[in-house]
């Protein structure tokens, strides 16, 4: 018996560092920043570090639920400037606080669009997104008029400024909402209906489940999280620059699936992604502290997202093979 | 009547909406229609345009490019540096040659290891941009003699139309015929819309998407250097965000991401829509930013429409 | 007499060109194992669907329990009690044994919690109940595919099913697994769950159930106490016509050997197979789904890879070939799935017909369309294929035209050796007679052919000599008078207990 179960039991630890993989990929780059470079593990670094990520990493939370479904939304970026410029410009008429709360509406309403959308077209999220991306950038720019707006009240930034020990409100908030939905997804209705509606959606829709409905509500919080990412960022900056949140999308989707979920949907975790989001922040955080120039954080970025591609596919040939 | 008008809209929807666009602009403003002011937006538009023809190819194809626009960065600084290095002639041909080869990394990846195209492709943007400032040590080119026949691609021009609108007609006529009429562009079509039934008819889907993407980086190189012409000089960031308007282009033309149709055509067609959006809204006086909101609106409807259209003729 | 779970009245369910079912008629009592047979295209997998809420019928009753009932969906028909068992198992694979059990109704409180405990400890109860070694935290995907099919089962069991459809449920099973499934279902029956069992396999029939209804082209034919009858009775109701008059068999003139293959081996899908084939001979490969024969003529084509095999071609030995070479060798596959493996559904006809043969048509890579278009004129009016023209979407056409354009496809280049898989498969009787015909005049041009087929009188039919596989492996080859109905079932049906490694 026990001669047999040591096999048994490699294969799951096997399985389980293919399943993880980003853990290891983090605790071996903080490894080797930590002997590379003495300023690396201090409190001090890590809380900037983990202010940095938290921002992709908000963006990521929201992005995983939609990849899950199988969907993508290239449009977060966007949005979060959107917000940004909100929650800043329409201080002056209606106050500070009306002003998130229209910031986190717009986001919403947004993300209902999207969803909207793509659930009664048919149209591929990706066409959905990327137009929404091209036209939501176009809104920013109608209302700011292309200059940053500055916020008039300093108190607002001080907001931001509110710490535990060394973490951060932003890194508080994304790690709150990172938890949140994680329990979302593995407590709730809706979130094994997310697993099930990626996975095996003809399964999802004889089982009696409204698969439109149940994607227009990961797309609508998946703009709310950028209009949380994007309040915040008006909060640590003070300014909302137009360009704000540029190409985010793009370092956004980089994140969730360098943790590991699945672009094809069904697979993963905000568990996963939170490694992801840990993982990029530590590099750039890193590479940027050993002053490598920074076009080789871009090239190790591209070279890592390679590798936990392969990883992916050498997981599914594996389970195929079973 | 109404009802041609209806059946008009639904088959040739984009086409009439577009035209219709047109008369209007035309009617505020005077120099929209001018054959200097057509002209200016084709030389506008045909760096995109230039690119869009290969991902044509890859998109019917049935995969995406989304690294097309950081490649047009590093190839942008390659042919100006080469050219400041070795002269134009051997410049041209380093960057050809960079720009298949950074094809051929996708294509070998996506099409001979059948990995994921988005992701593939999206690791490649950040790799080439990191290999732009590798190159470039972050600061900017520039051609250091402009007198040189470098100069014709950008800003020469034959018969009184411009040289880019000419390099990007003819790549457009050449590869319209492959598409369209060789072996090639068949297995492209075939590739993309069944890949299981080109396999039992003998094709090989994996070199087939794997000359896509040489095609695309082929035409992102003569985009580069158009582009490096025309500005004299190339800064780290020239084609950011080219990716996703080239992209936006190819889908605005009608031709459908999941693959197996399409036509170069349709993308010109795409591509020169966005650039006369562009230049109508800015004669009727609009900031640039509102053709944004304008695309946006055309995409999601024109693609409706399209799908609308196709779902109606299945069931008829 | 204890009254009928579910009695099926005059069901009438037509498809664009095939009616596939006409005014059906069954029912099914509570603890009563009831098999549905027929040969393939017979109207069994229609008439689960819409027991199943999958189509809705054209016409006739459905009476549950005593009440007219219309089954509007799948989850329509759960909530009834009715639940189908596929061959293609709806899981989710990432998710828990106990979500998949619970799938889409998951137990929440009134906040949309899942009830997590409550939902493990029923799903528990329902492994427990069936005996199942596994329990509910695993995910389904580390399962196999018999224990996978066993968390459908057990969705019966938690949701007190009263009426179970099985179809084909030991397609893919070991021995012990079809063992431990049989023992489930007797299980059921003796709760009084009614269940209707679809299957191919006459000793699995004849083992389990209690009475036996047949279907054939749509029709029932019959419904019979299985105590009372055997195979013979049954297979000659499944098949009840003169084959004779419905087959053109080609003439009997045989030349040198076409294609020759010596201990073909893909891993874990065809083991060891010989096989030989001479111009102007029809050979038949006769075996059940899961038997391994499109594997085989796949491996043949080069589609599949094999680890071991020689091949001889016109009488020279050589390297087995890749697609590309297997078509330019005069080799031709007309896959057994149209719309996945035979069509660009689209592209027009003619540019599918030219797909394998892109050089023949074109010069220095250029295609020409003259040529393309004689060859798409000269196929339309021989097959006699009904299509507005070239360029019209084959997905547009009906199933016999599109067959037709996939024949076409591998007629136009001459081939030497011509492979038809399931070639008459969800296709009406007249294009079915048309494309009999056409594999007799192959013949007769001196064209080695095989023909796969799962339809008995078919290849009974049309085949000089048959093959039977089973298990993925050649169990049998008969010709001339040992070609009978009697001889190809016993070659098959037994499965893997036939083979003398597991005999009882």
């Amino acid at each position: 018996m026990s001669v047999a179960e040591t096999p048994r039991r490699a294969v799951a630890a096997g399985d389980w560092i293919m399943r993880n993989h980003i853990w290891v990929f983090l605790a071996l780059t903080v490894a080797v920043f930590s002997f590379a470079s003495p300023y690396f593990l201090t409190v001090n670094n890590l809380g900037n570090l983990l202010t940095q990520g938290a921002f992709i990493g908000i963006l990521a939370v929201g992005m995983t639920l939609v990849i899950l479904n199988g969907e993508i939304d290239l449009s977060v970026g966007a949005t979060l400037a959107l917000s940004c410029a909100l929650a800043i410009g329409l201080q002056t008429s209606i106050g500070t606080w009306p002003a998130v709360i229209a910031a986190l509406l717009a986001g919403a309403g947004l993300g209902l669009l999207n969803g909207l959308v793509v659930a009664l077209s048919g149209m591929h999220s990706f066409v959905v997104t990327l137009g929404a991306l091209i036209g939501i950038r176009g809104l920013v720019f109608v209302y700011t008029g292309e200059n940053a707006l500055m916020v008039e009240d300093f108190a607002y930034t001080e907001i931001a400024e509110v710490y535990l020990g060394p973490l951060s409100l932003t890194a508080l908030v994304f790690f709150g909402l990172a938890a949140a939905f994680q329990w979302l997804l593995t407590n709730t209705r809706h979130g094994r209906e997310t697993y099930a509606v990626g996975d095996n959606v003809a399964a999802a829709h004889d089982a009696g489940i409204n698969v439109k409905r149940h994607k227009i509500v990961n797309f609508t919080i998946c703009g709310t999280m950028a209009a949380v990412a994007g309040i915040l960022l008006s909060m640590r900056l003070g300014t909302a620059e137009p360009n704000a949140g540029r190409i985010w999308e793009l370092w956004t989707i980089i994140a969730v699936v360098l943790g590991g979920t699945r672009l094809s949907g069904g697979y993963g975790s905000l568990w996963m992604t939170v490694g992801g989001v840990l993982t990029l922040a530590v590099l750039r955080n890193g590479l940027r502290l050993l002053n490598t120039p920074n076009y080789v954080e871009l090239m190790v970025m591209g070279g890592v997202l390679l590798l936990a591609l392969a990883l992916d596919r050498a997981l599914l040939t594996r389970e195929g093979a079973r | 009547m109404s009802l041609h008008f209806a059946a008009l809209l639904r088959r040739h929807g984009l086409l009439v909406a577009f035209a219709l666009f047109l008369a209007l602009v035309a009617v505020q403003a005077e120099a929209f229609l001018t054959p200097s002011n057509v002209l200016d937006v084709l030389r506008q538009v045909s760096i995109i345009g230039m690119m869009a023809l290969g991902v044509t190819f890859v998109v019917v194809a049935g995969r995406l490019d989304l690294s097309v626009g950081s490649m047009l960065t590093l190839l942008t600084v390659i042919v100006v540096d080469r050219t400041n290095a070795f002269g134009p002639g051997l410049a041209i041909l380093v960057t050809l040659l960079a720009g298949l080869a950074a094809g051929a990394w996708n294509g070998l990846l996506v099409g001979v290891f059948r990995l994921n195209a988005l992701i593939v492709t999206l690791a490649m943007l950040s790799f080439l941009q990191g290999l732009t400032l590798a190159y470039s040590g972050g600061s900017n080119v520039n051609v250091a003699d402009g007198t040189t026949w470098f100069a014709a691609f950008g800003r020469g021009s034959l018969w009184g139309i411009p040289a880019p609108v000419v390099i990007f007609a003819l790549s457009a006529a050449v590869l319209a015929f492959v598409l369209k009429r060789t072996r090639f562009g068949r297995a492209i079509f075939a590739v993309g819309g069944n890949e299981t039934a080109a396999t039992y008819s003998g094709i090989d889907a994996r070199l087939v998407v794997f000359a896509a993407y040489c095609l695309s980086g082929l035409t992102t190189a003569i985009a580069a250097i158009i582009m490096g012409s025309r500005v004299m000089g190339a800064q780290n960031t020239i084609g950011q965000g080219y990716e996703l308007t080239v992209l936006a282009g190819v889908i605005l033309g009608g031709t459908s991401l999941l693959g197996g149709s399409g036509s170069i055509g349709r993308t010109v067609l795409g591509v020169a829509m966005l650039g006369f959006i562009q230049n109508g809204l800015l004669l009727m006086g609009y900031p640039y930013y509102v053709q944004w909101l304008v695309t946006w609106g055309i995409i999601i409807l024109a693609v409706w429409i399209d799908l609308g259209a196709k779902r109606g003729r299945i069931l008829a | 007499m204890t009254t009928p779970i579910l009695t099926v009245a005059g069901i009438t369910k037509t498809f664009p060109g095939v009616r596939a079912l006409s005014d059906v008629s069954f029912d099914v009592r509570p603890g009563e194992v009831h098999a549905l047979v027929g040969e393939n295209g017979a109207g069994k997998s229609t008439l689960m669907k819409v027991l199943a809420g999958l189509h809705q019928p054209d016409a006739g009753r459905i009476v549950h329990h005593g009440r007219e009932v219309a089954i509007a969906s799948p989850l329509d028909a759960r909530t009834r009690g009715i639940l189908l068992i596929h061959q293609e198992l709806s899981l989710s694979p990432e998710l828990s044994v106990a979500e998949n059990i619970y799938l889409g109704a998951w137990p929440t409180n009134r906040f949309g919690i899942l009830r997590k405990r409550a939902m493990r400890e029923a799903a528990a109860a329902a492994l427990e109940a069936l005996g199942c070694d596994f329990g509910p935290d695993v995910r389904v995907g580390t399962l196999s595919i018999a224990r996978q099919q066993m968390v459908e089962i057990a969705r019966a069991q938690a949701f007190n099913a009263n009426l179970v459809i099985f179809d084909e449920p030991t397609a893919s099973l070991t021995e012990a697994e079809r063992a431990q499934l049989f023992a489930t279902v007797a299980q059921l029956r003796s709760q009084g769950v009614g269940i209707v069992y679809i299957s191919h396999k006459m000793d699995e029939i004849f083992s389990i159930t209690d009475r036996i209804t047949v279907l054939r082209d749509g029709t029932v034919q019959g419904t019979v106490e299985t105590a009372a009858t055997d195979v013979d009775s049954i297979t000659r109701m499944m098949i009840g016509r003169d084959l004779s008059s419905y087959f053109h068999r080609a003439r009997a003139d045989f030349g040198e050997e076409t294609l020759g293959i010596e201990g073909l081996h893909v891993p874990g899908l065809v083991h060891g197979v010989d096989l030989s084939v001479r111009a102007g001979e029809v050979l038949g490969l006769y075996g059940l789904v899961g038997a391994g024969r499109s594997e085989l003529v796949e491996a043949i084509f080069g589609i599949r890879r094999a680890s071991a095999g020689r091949m001889r071609w016109r009488g020279r030995e050589i390297p087995l070939p890749t697609p590309r070479q297997a078509v330019d060798l005069g080799l031709a596959l007309v896959p057994e799935s149209r719309k996945e493996q035979g069509l660009v559904l689209g592209l027009g006809g003619r540019d599918n017909i030219t797909l394998p043969h892109l050089a023949r048509f074109s010069t220095l890579g250029v295609m020409r369309p003259g040529a393309e278009t004689r060859v798409f004129d000269r196929f339309r009016d021989e097959l006699s294929i009904k299509t507005t023209g070239p360029d019209q979407p084959v997905g547009l056409l009906s199933g016999g035209n599109q067959q037709k354009f996939v024949l076409a496809k591998w007629l136009c280049a001459e081939p030497r050796l011509v492979i038809l898989d399931e070639p008459t498969r969800g296709i009406d009787v007249g294009s079915k007679s048309a494309i009999h015909e056409l594999i007799a005049g192959l013949a007769e041009q001196g064209l080695a052919v095989i023909v796969i087929s799962s339809e008995m009188p078919e290849v009974l039919g049309v085949s000089h000599r048959i093959l039977t596989m089973a298990d993925r492996r050649i169990t049998g080859s008969f010709t001339g008078d040992e070609m009978t109905e009697e001889t190809l079932i016993g070659a098959v049906s037994a499965g893997p207990a036939a083979l003398p490694s597991a005999a009882e």
